[in-house]
């Protein structure tokens, strides 16, 4: 479009501030990202953009105990590692909690009638003349260069122990019903609202409109109060997954019918006529014209639908409780919020794994949720 | 495992029922009212009798769903909100009086009032200005899809992710959450950030601005190319400056998207309440109005008549929304 | 196959407006109808109301001496090509063509045999895989001619069909048509244009539609020949037909007229003694004006405004003393005649017209 010899200046003035806006926006997920995979010691005392570099920490092992004692050339030996599972190096160590840097790898060391040796790569001798005595091990002080070390462990503990695995599949059970009901019920509706003549047309769309901004709110106490007593006529309870279903099938279907009779009125009439004319009725014309058709605007709903269900907390809260085996992944998140408020390991692979599937759906289906947006808005 | 076959088992069910609805009432009609193989009088009769029944057969479930999940609770939301805690005794305007003689309603008013006026106008100023920008810029496409990826993540998720910037250690142990730790490296004095009060409010607000700033984008981006490329030719050869073509011609052709993503937002706003309740759950000053209803609905086993009353609350505010958006739905509907 | 029948035919909308008046036509079985007007003249209006697509308002609509006013367009036994094709776009062009069938749950079998038959008969085999997308313009609307041939209806029904094509193509297609209406002498067909050629090349009949109402039926030369009256006089034939009004000085067989500018013409039109001193009107079309050799044929003179010069034909633009409009007269081959010039024309008196006041032709 528009271009000028003194726009390579503007240009460049405009790409770096695209990309300053870029890392504004993605740093704070990618801030979480990181630390969900770092070492839960590494991330309580570093920030998570120091992670790739090496970091100097001053440590304390206890050595192991005299039981481990062995006789070796005519004295009593004890052999251990400092740093199991790591390639960190020692640099300096020492024996007293006054003095942790009193001395350099390799030294040898006189401490009561034991001498102690410590090598860069973390093994440690203690010897003695006698056989040593004592229920536990000498504390060594040591400061060793720990090179990044990135795990799944904290995965592992919140799917297993944090019961995320659980929220996980209830996540599921709520979300996919929750997505295609509403999907088949929106459709019909607005075949009807786009191509049937009735009379009550105008004032259906009109009212499907004003309903698209009814707050949530306004619902849940009439709601809850009727689950109550459906519930208790029934004799299940208020909270089964039938209720939620329904309860997002009816918050999403303004939405739907929406963004759906929009997509379907601009079909070309003269298809839908074309069927007529061929003598299909008007369910043949819906299932065999209007369904294959509809494919990207069914798709775009179909996305908004589960990325709503899917990071729902309010009517999961409301709808299905708070108890441990129905708890949605949103629900185990804020509770864990507040039992692990300190606890980042656990909080960010939860976080994570809260997050991971609407983002593999987001950048998956990007096309289509655009383009749901678009239909559902602009005019 | 099992639990997820039974769910996929009853998921299968219910979209048959559906469909077994849909197809059933259709071939009943059809049955009932043949259109074919009858004397020409009785078929004209039973199609005129058939299309008059069928569009409710179509619209039929999704009004009942409607007219259940959002139609009638928000007249019952309003009668609740005249009776008391359990819903069942009618009080009068005592909850109204409630309301408005409390000091925590006027603090979440006022925060509300606070979301509304900044997070609607940041999301869509940096929206309007990445999209400018994004649409001139090769890889304006990676760039629009980085920052439109928070519009996936939970709004709890949001808040993990932001608790862990906003993070805050006491004494001099290293700061872990990067917005102390910049403090910090600028000399500055690293702070708890959302126990200050009133400013915290903002701290929320980044929150929802963050997310919502891809909508924003992504809209007003497609509303942007859309704009004729001959209106920007005319201006260029007029002698306007890139300025003065984004301000004086481009921006004034997308002033109705504009309207239309501001208000989306404010809707959006309204009805904020995941944040607040994982970031602060209403302390330090930071309430509003969808937390504090939600705080209602089970304070103490539960005040129905109160919660409905914030509703209420909420509900009034949106209307001038809904009743615009209607407006624009029938002009648009006369137009086709 | 089929005698179509309208009586009294009316369609008037929800809001009053009335779009068709008293539409009465006889349709023989194995003709060709074509549907000419100005956009808005009602034309695809009508032929909606016959496919049972548009309901019809008031009067009768018979197919084959049946009544179907409130029959469903499936069971009319009419097809119809769409303007835009309406080609379903998830669909081959084998399912495309069969679709009717199947819908009325014909033998695989036999579809087979119908959708073969037809894309036979249209050259259409090698793509019967394809989707529409894949098919150029031309191919789309020989598959929805194609799929209007599979049903076998008694009246076909084309809705302003060549309008989406471009004009080489649009020749080739409307032979196409013509050599089909050939190859199936008993079909009936119902043909939609806005194009006067098409309508002229195409049509045993025309139906000129103006407003909602039929101005004149009859053959394409009859039309040409005898239009009834200024409106049909105008709207066939290119350049338009020059119009005149005059006023009758002395009617009979051989009727005396004066023209705004008091030159006096002998027309070879019948015209009541009645009329003997009203206003009417005189026409000639463009293509009938001829330069005169002697002085006593002149029928208008003037001084040339404008030239245009087609190769095949040269457009005079003359601008006759005392008469408002200017008069055209087309010229074949090329004439070096400038702007400016002074011409006489002269016509042949059998080419001559003459519309009454309420500009009806008087020669019927």
């Amino acid at each position: 479009m528009v271009t000028s010899k003194k726009g390579s200046a503007l240009t460049l003035v405009m790409h770096a501030s695209v990309l300053f806006l870029v890392i504004l926006w993605t740093i704070p997920t990618a801030g979480l990202f990181i630390s969900s995979i770092r070492d839960k010691d590494q991330l309580s005392v570093s920030g998570w953009w120091t992670a790739l570099a090496t970091s100097e920490q001053r440590l304390v092992e206890r050595a192991l105990d005299p039981t481990h004692q062995q006789f070796e050339d005519g004295r009593w030996v004890i052999k251990g590692n400092l740093l199991p599972e790591s390639d960190g190096e020692i640099v300096r160590f020492g024996v007293s909690s006054l003095e942790p840097e009193a001395y350099a790898v390799g030294e040898l060391v006189d401490r009561k009638d034991k001498q102690i040796q410590v090598f860069a790569n973390g093994d440690y001798t203690i010897s003695s003349d006698q056989e040593m005595s004592g229920r536990r091990g000498d504390r060594i002080f040591f400061t060793a260069e720990i090179p990044p070390r990135f795990t799944l462990d904290n995965y592992r503990e919140v799917l297993s122990s944090e019961g995320l695995g659980q929220s996980f599949i209830n996540s599921l059970t709520v979300t996919i019903p929750a997505t295609i009901i509403p999907i088949l019920i929106a459709a019909f509706a607005a075949y009807a609202l786009a191509w049937m003549k009735f009379p009550g047309r105008a004032l259906l769309i009109a009212g499907v409109v004003g309903l698209l901004v009814v707050p949530l709110q306004m619902s849940l106490i009439p709601l809850l109060k009727t689950y109550n007593l459906v519930g208790e006529f029934f004799g299940v309870g208020s909270k089964t997954y039938v209720g939620i279903w329904l309860a997002h099938t009816g918050f999403g279907l303004p939405l739907a019918v929406y963004l759906l009779r929009n997509y379907i009125a601009g079909l070309p009439g003269e298809i839908i006529e074309s069927a007529r004319v061929d003598g299909a009725s008007d369910f043949d014309i819906f299932r065999k014209i209007i369904l294959p058709l509809s494919f990207p605007a069914l798709a775009s709903f179909a996305i908004f639908q589960f990325l709503w269900v899917w990071n729902d907390l309010l009517v999961a809260m409301v709808f299905l409780g708070n108890n441990e085996e129905h708890l949605v992944l949103t629900g185990r998140l804020r509770e864990l919020l507040g039992s692990r408020g300190g606890n980042w390991e656990i909080l960010t692979a939860s976080a994570f794994i809260t997050i991971i599937v609407p983002l593999c759906v987001f950048f998956g289906l990007q096309r289509y949720l655009v383009r749901g947006l678009l239909a559902g808005s602009v005019k | 495992m099992g639990q997820l076959a039974s769910a996929l088992v009853t998921m299968i069910l219910g979209v048959l029922a559906c469909a077994a609805y849909f197809y059933g009432s259709n071939a009943l009609l059809d049955w009932l009212f043949p259109g074919k193989n009858r004397p020409a009088e009785q078929i004209a009769r039973n199609l005129r009798i058939a299309n008059r029944i069928r569009p409710w057969l179509f619209v039929g479930p999704a009004v009942l769903v409607l007219t259940f999940y959002l139609f009638y609770p928000v007249i019952d939301s309003f009668i609740l909100s005249f009776h008391g805690r359990t819903g069942e005794e009618f009080v009068g305007l005592a909850n109204y009086q409630w309301l408005f003689g409390s000091d925590e309603f006027y603090e979440s008013f006022r925060n509300n009032m606070l979301w509304l006026i900044v997070v609607p106008t940041a999301a869509t100023f940096f929206g309007l200005v990445i999209a400018s920008m994004t649409d001139r810029i090769w890889w304006g496409n990676i760039a629009k899809s980085l920052i439109f990826m928070p519009m996936a993540i939970s709004f709890i998720g949001a808040s993990v992710i932001w608790k862990f910037i906003y993070d805050y250690r006491s004494g001099d142990d290293p700061q872990i959450g990067l917005l102390n730790a910049l403090v910090v490296f600028f000399g500055g004095e690293p702070q708890a950030w959302i126990t200050i009060p009133f400013w915290n409010n903002f701290f929320l607000m980044v929150i929802l601005v963050w997310i919502q700033t891809g909508f924003a984008m992504v809209i007003l981006s497609a509303a942007l190319r859309g704009i004729p490329d001959e209106t920007i030719e005319a201006a260029v050869l007029d002698g306007a400056n890139g300025v003065q073509i984004f301000f004086k011609i481009m921006v004034p052709q997308i002033w109705g998207t504009i309207a239309v993503v501001w208000t989306t937002i404010t809707i959006l706003v309204l009805k904020v309440f995941d944040i607040v309740l994982a970031m602060t759950n209403g302390q330090w000053g930071t309430q509003v109005l969808a937390n504090q209803m939600f705080d209602w609905m089970f304070r103490g086993g539960g005040d129905f008549g109160r919660g409905a009353v914030i509703a209420i609350v909420i509900m009034v505010l949106v209307v001038p929304i809904m009743v615009w958006n209607i407006k624009r739905a029938n002009a648009e509907m006369e137009g086709r | 196959m089929a005698d179509l029948k309208l009586t009294n035919v009316k369609k008037v909308y929800a809001n009053q407006v009335e779009v068709m008046r008293d539409i009465n036509l006889d349709i023989k079985k194995g003709e060709f109808i074509v549907f000419v007007g100005p956009s808005g003249c009602g034309k695809s209006t009508l032929l909606r109301m016959i496919s049972g697509l548009e309901e019809i308002s008031g009067g009768t609509l018979e197919i084959d001496g049946q009544v179907v006013n409130d029959i469903p367009p499936s069971l009319r036994g009419i097809a119809m090509v769409f303007q835009s094709y309406a080609l379903y776009p998830h669909m081959t062009v084998y399912d495309n063509m069969a679709f009717s069938l199947q819908i009325a749950k014909v033998e695989k079998g036999e579809i087979d045999k119908q959708v073969r038959r037809a894309a036979e008969m249209l050259q259409l085999t090698p793509y019967l895989d394809r989707l529409p997308k894949a098919l150029s313009g031309g191919q789309r609307q020989r598959v929805a001619i194609g799929r209007a041939i599979v049903r076998r209806p008694k009246v076909f029904l084309f809705d302003e069909p060549l309008s989406n094509l471009d004009a080489a193509l649009r020749v080739a297609t409307r032979m196409e048509i013509a050599n089909l209406k050939e190859s199936m002498p008993d079909s009936t067909m119902i043909y939609v244009t806005h194009d006067q050629v098409e309508a002229m090349t195409l049509a045993d009949r025309i139906v000129l539609l103006s407003a909602g109402n039929i101005e004149q039926v009859g053959s394409p030369l009859e039309l040409y020949e005898r239009p009834q009256n200024v409106f049909v006089a105008k709207f066939i034939g290119s350049p338009a037909m020059n119009i005149l009004p005059c006023t009758i000085l002395a009617p009979g067989a051989q009727t005396r007229i004066a023209l705004a500018n008091g030159h006096q013409v002998s027309v070879p039109i019948d015209v009541p003694a009645a009329d003997q001193g009203k206003a009417g009107f005189f026409g000639v079309r463009p293509e009938h004006l001829l330069l005169a050799q002697a002085e006593d044929e002149v029928l208008l003179e003037g001084e040339v405004s404008f030239v245009e010069s087609l190769g095949e034909a040269t457009l005079l633009y003359v601008q006759v003393p005392g008469v408002e409009d200017m008069v055209i007269a087309k010229q074949t081959g090329t004439l070096a005649i400038h702007k400016g010039e002074h011409v006489r024309l002269c016509a042949q008196p059998e080419k001559l017209h003459l519309f009454n006041e309420q500009e009806h032709a008087y020669r019927q």
